[in-house]
């Protein structure tokens, strides 16, 4: 057999084309292969599916019929009515909170990583190890453990039960920051940063003008990360916030069930809000993940291969 | 069989897992300080959130306060006496033994499936690939919090799936109970993260070049060949870094048993997991010195178990 | 070890720069003075110098929302922040965590009985005597006026708010066609009615539980133990007393025997759904359950009764609290007398009949006794006046039972301590002697002298 050694082109991130190309027109589709395919992905979406019917229910049909059928009645949109209406809306604020630590959170995150990212990987800097090596040891320590430090901290500086306090946590992803520190390494040539050196542009202008076009794919998959982080953040928000009107939807959700699910939580059975504002609760993210996801394994790749 | 030797990025991999960049550079990168102008940014926010609440926590395990009546009389520096009573601590160790054991049980299963999936979607064999690739992707988005939920019905085994299962083959499985509520939780993890690591792995498949797949053909490789020689070897380096995130993952174990525990009622203790008891230990024992001592060990316990997996993993490349 | 504290400080002084520029507190920048204007202004609001009180409640029981509503259009000189922390473990959580960082704190919080000697006893709470809480004490009923003055200490910590005395409820349905035709009275009976319906088939138990400290303390209480006692300078804790181990010896008995449903977790949609269909026949819970049963397990409607808990000895009178809650002062509040007001209301005041139209079961003896209390009704019952049965339920309430000042704490554990027994390993009573080592240990560690 052949010696083959492959190098793809320096400038070529891995990228989705590849794939359609390779296409082997004469392997035939297995049967076999796509059921046991099919098993898995019933198993992943069958929570999904139950969470679809049971929103669709009225709260006594709920506690009253078969997991896996129907109501007798489509409530659908009366659930989602309820669901806005609890509580003078706050579900609605709560949606809003959300929205506004991914823009905030998860947008610095990227932003800050991005930089970091591009920083380490094209520039020999005093301290450049150090940061390096803390950088990746910090990505082992369990952040849950570090909330409670945190807390102490933020409460000393007065800032927790504001959005601050979830906020600044959410800007620091380790991870993203190596993630785009690998792509960063592969994506952009240093001999195009020297060319443009040469020709005088300064740092900046050669990040937004050069680099930052070549980075794209990495972008959008750290983005995705931190915006999926920070959507599902629970634990920081259970921990700095108290008031209800800071909170995001994850702990909002939380603290409906408690309402119903604890002899102390007062005597408001809310399963069909619970169903329909958790349903409310992830198809914003479905729909992100639906539109995105090729450009997200494009920068994966990437990523992925480092060893 | 074979020496197909694949380097299947720009960036082919020095020892220790850094990028070709880290070694000796070919192109003069530039040795100032305006690196600092990027790296500054992330730097500042990460001592903020990251450094200053882990030197805090440090210096909380080294300290304990007094207590009169209930009431802090102050703190008092007590040596690595958090630590000798945290090794003493059968608590702490019962943790520690269940999410090695989960380590060790749940995270291959996981790989294999996800890597089973990453194959078969990338084989071109399958019918509607894109349907699957997407629809088993899908759990990564689910908070949870939700996750929990759904998969909390599902298990209730007097009106959930699980009392139909019991029903069709008379057995009386309860996946609440003390033996089988880790996997329990075992499976609530498998299905949230699968179609996340299938996604890493399948982006690997992606970068092998169509030029090897034509050699190989060439050389009249069958189908278990290619996955052998070429495929396997290309997501290996996908594999590693899954496979130390998943260990990461499982030593910080906490939403699920968190979420699960209010319907599993008393199977899933104070101590369930490190992190659990770490928790606990914080807020409702009001001790956080002891609860900071317990976080550093973990701390210090993954790093050690991240590197020593990472040593090996590059090792074994050959 | 210094480096480390500059570090920290540093890093504490740059987040406080971003955090003034990014946003400022909202609840505790009240202009110093207010609390004087609060003070002096009278209870209608209608002089004083216009300057608001703003105060910042943590409550997560849902009937407060209109509360504060009409008490904010009654008194126009405060203005009531009202934050659902989390439900009640969250807010316990939360509070702990305010207090030991010094800030955050809200003026008024909601904190069940059970929890209120953790509050009290380290002085957390402010002393409601000084506003004249003690004119109110005829006001409540024995059994909760006991729970907020930590058993007549002298002090009293909060005002109650709702209450929940245990009575038995119970499918009258099954219960017949398990030929048992009347609710049983007694420990004995309860368990030979347990027989009866556990004979009925697969599913079939009387009652479910898988090891709830909240019931397992009010069960001890009914029994006539009191295992926790605080003393002036030590904490008693005797788990090895005659009605802790008769009550244990008895619920063995039922675990063993697989006379209740040890599989279905309290609360949870499986739990609803078998109270729903008869297969969970009864429960022996507090008084304000019957708004859940009526919203979470529609479909046993019409088949519910109530009836008194079932005592240890025939003929005998005893009862105890299950759950309920008081609102009660901060001492780091700053606006007290505005915070006072604020708690009379809630517990004293026109907030009352707000609560009960919600569905809280009240703490007021006058209106346990109005006669539309005790004639209400729902078809649910079968038409039963069952505020009857549990306005003599309150009555009942054996005097004399207080918690531990680390009674969450306790709680938090115990489920570690029970939880083999309900999957058939162990007994009750090892399980309580561990728990009692457990709480000792942890008593003594926070400063209690602890007696055994």
């Amino acid at each position: 057999m052949s010696n083959v050694t492959l190098r793809p082109a320096l400038t070529r991130p891995a990228s989705a084309e590849t794939a359609t190309k390779r296409k082997n027109p004469l392997s035939r589709k297995s049967l076999i292969l796509t059921i046991v395919t099919a098993i898995f992905a019933i198993y992943a979406l069958m929570p999904l599916v139950w969470l679809l019917i049971n929103a669709t229910k009225t709260q006594h049909d709920y506690v009253s019929t078969f997991g896996f059928a129907f109501g007798h009645s489509f409530a659908l949109f009366d659930n989602i009515a309820d669901t806005f209406a609890y509580r003078d809306g706050i579900f609605a604020r709560w949606f809003l909170n959300t929205i506004m630590y991914v823009v905030i959170g998860a947008g610095g995150a990227t932003l800050l990583a991005i930089l970091g990212g591009y920083g380490l990987a094209k520039f020999r800097f005093p301290g450049r190890k150090a940061v390096m090596a803390v950088i990746m040891g910090a990505i082992a320590v369990p952040s849950t453990a570090l909330t409670v430090p945190l807390f102490l901290l933020f409460s000393k500086i007065g800032i927790t039960n504001t959005p601050l306090a979830v906020i600044l946590p959410c800007l620091v992803t380790p991870f993203g920051f190596y993630l785009m520190w690998v792509f960063a390494d592969q994506a952009v040539p240093t001999e195009l940063l020297e060319a443009a050196r040469v020709d005088g542009c300064r740092e900046f202008g050669i990040f937004f003008r050069i680099s930052l076009p070549l980075l794209a794919p990495g972008i959008v998959t750290v983005a995705l990360f931190a915006i999926v982080a920070t959507w599902n953040n629970y634990f920081l928000p259970l921990i700095m916030l108290t008031s209800e009107k800071w909170k995001p939807l994850t702990t909002g959700l939380n603290d409906i069930k408690l309402q119903t699910y604890s002899p102390a939580g007062g005597q408001e059975p809310l399963q069909n809000v619970i169903l329909t504002g958790s349903l409310l609760t992830i198809i914003p993210l479905v729909i992100a993940f639906l539109i995105l996801q090729r450009y997200w394994q494009a920068g994966l790749a990437a990523g992925s291969v480092k060893e | 069989m074979s020496s197909l030797a694949v380097a299947p990025s720009a960036a082919s991999p020095g020892p220790s897992g850094v990028p070709a960049s880290e070694r000796p550079p070919k192109n003069r990168i530039r040795r100032d300080w305006r690196g600092w102008m990027f790296v500054g940014p992330f730097v500042v926010f990460f001592f903020i959130a990251f450094i200053a609440p882990l030197i805090y926590a440090i210096i909380l395990s080294f300290f304990q306060p007094q207590m009169v009546w209930g009431v802090s009389q102050g703190e008092q520096f007590v040596g690595f006496a958090n630590y000798v009573k945290l090794f003493q601590d059968p608590n702490f160790w019962s943790g520690l033994v269940r999410v090695s054991l989960f380590l060790l049980i749940q995270v291959p299963i996981m790989l294999g499936i996800s890597t089973f999936l990453a194959l078969a979607i990338d084989s071109g064999r399958l019918y509607g690939a894109s349907f699957f690739r997407v629809s088993v992707f899908l759990p990564y988005a689910i908070p949870a919090v939700v996750a929990t939920l759904m998969w909390g019905f599902l298990y209730g085994n007097q009106y959930g799936i699980m009392a139909s299962v019991n029903e069709a083959f008379g057995t009386s499985v309860n996946l609440f109970s003390a033996r089988l509520v880790l996997v329990s939780i075992g499976n609530i993890v498998t299905w949230e993260f699968i179609g996340y690591n299938m996604l890493i792995f399948y982006s690997a498949l992606k970068t092998i070049p169509v030029s090897l797949y034509e050699a190989a053909r060439i050389d009249g490789a069958n189908e278990w060949q290619v996955v052998r020689a070429i495929k396997l070897p290309a997501i290996r380096g996908a594999l590693m870094v899954a496979l130390i995130f998943s260990i990461i993952g499982s030593f910080q174990l906490f939403n699920e048993p968190n979420v699960l525990q209010q319907m599993s009622g008393n199977t899933i203790t104070t101590y369930y997991t490190p992190n659990f008891y770490a928790f606990h230990l914080a807020f409702e024992a009001n001790n956080p010195n002891y609860s900071a001592a317990l976080a550093i060990v973990m701390g210090l316990v993954t790093v050690a178990i991240a590197y020593v997996v990472q040593l090996r993993g590059s090792k074994g490349m050959g | 070890m210094k480096k480390f504290h500059r570090a920290v400080t540093i890093v504490a002084a740059s987040t406080l720069l971003l955090a003034a520029a990014a946003c400022s507190g909202d609840s505790d920048d009240a202009p110093a003075g207010t609390d004087d204007v609060s003070t002096t202004a009278p209870a209608d609001g209608s002089t004083g110098s216009g300057e608001l009180t703003e105060l910042t409640v943590w409550a997560w029981e849902p009937t407060l929302t209109a509360v504060v509503e009409q008490f904010e259009k009654d008194n126009p000189d405060i203005s009531i922040n009202l934050e659902n922390a989390g439900g009640a473990a969250d807010t316990y959580t939360k509070l702990d965590n305010a207090i030991a960082a010094g800030s955050g704190a809200p003026d008024i919080a909601q904190i069940e009985y059970y929890a209120v000697a953790q509050y009290a006893i380290p002085g957390r709470l402010a002393d409601l005597t000084e506003f004249g809480a003690a004119d109110l004490a005829d006001t409540y009923t024995p059994g909760t006026w006991n729970s907020v003055t930590l058993a007549n200490s002298g002090k009293i910590y909060g005002l109650p708010v709702d209450s929940g005395p245990m009575a038995l409820f119970y499918n009258k349905a099954t219960f017949d066609q398990a030929g048992v035709t009347a609710p049983p009275t007694t420990w004995d009976e309860f368990y030979e009615a347990a027989k009866a319906i556990r004979a009925l088939g697969d599913n079939y138990y009387i009652t479910s539980d898988n090891g709830d400290a909240g019931m397992a303390t009010s069960m001890m209480w009914l029994a006539g133990a009191t295992p926790f006692q605080i003393g002036d300078n030590t904490v008693t804790i005797d788990l090895g007393q005659e009605g802790v181990l008769t009550f244990a010896e008895f619920w063995q008995k039922l675990i063993s025997e697989d006379l209740i449903n040890t599989q279905i977790s309290g609360w949870s949609d499986d739990w609803f759904r078998a109270l729903g269909d008869g297969t969970l026949a009864s429960l022996v819970t507090g008084a304000w359950m019957p708004a859940n049963l009526i919203g979470s397990s529609p479909d046993a409607s019409g088949d519910f009764r109530v009836a008194a808990a079932p005592v240890p000895v025939a003929g005998q009178k005893a009862n105890a609290e299950n759950g309920g809650s008081s609102i009660a002062m901060l001492a780091s509040s700053e606006k007290q007398e505005a915070a006072y007001r604020f708690l009379e209301y809630v517990s004293a005041g026109d907030g009352i009949q707000i609560r009960v139209d919600g569905g809280n079961f009240p703490a007021t003896t006058a209106d346990l006794n109005n006669p539309d209390f005790l004639a209400y009704t729902d078809e649910y019952f079968g038409g039963q006046a069952y505020n009857e049965v549990l306005a003599q339920a309150a009555a009942d309430v054996l005097p004399g039972w207080s918690y531990l000042p680390f009674q969450v704490y306790a709680n938090s554990i115990f489920g570690d301590k029970v939880g083999p027994v309900y999957e058939g390993n162990g007994t009750l009573a090892d399980a309580y002697a561990s728990w009692q080592t457990d709480l000792v240990a942890y008593g003594n560690e926070n400063g209690f002298n602890v007696n055994q």
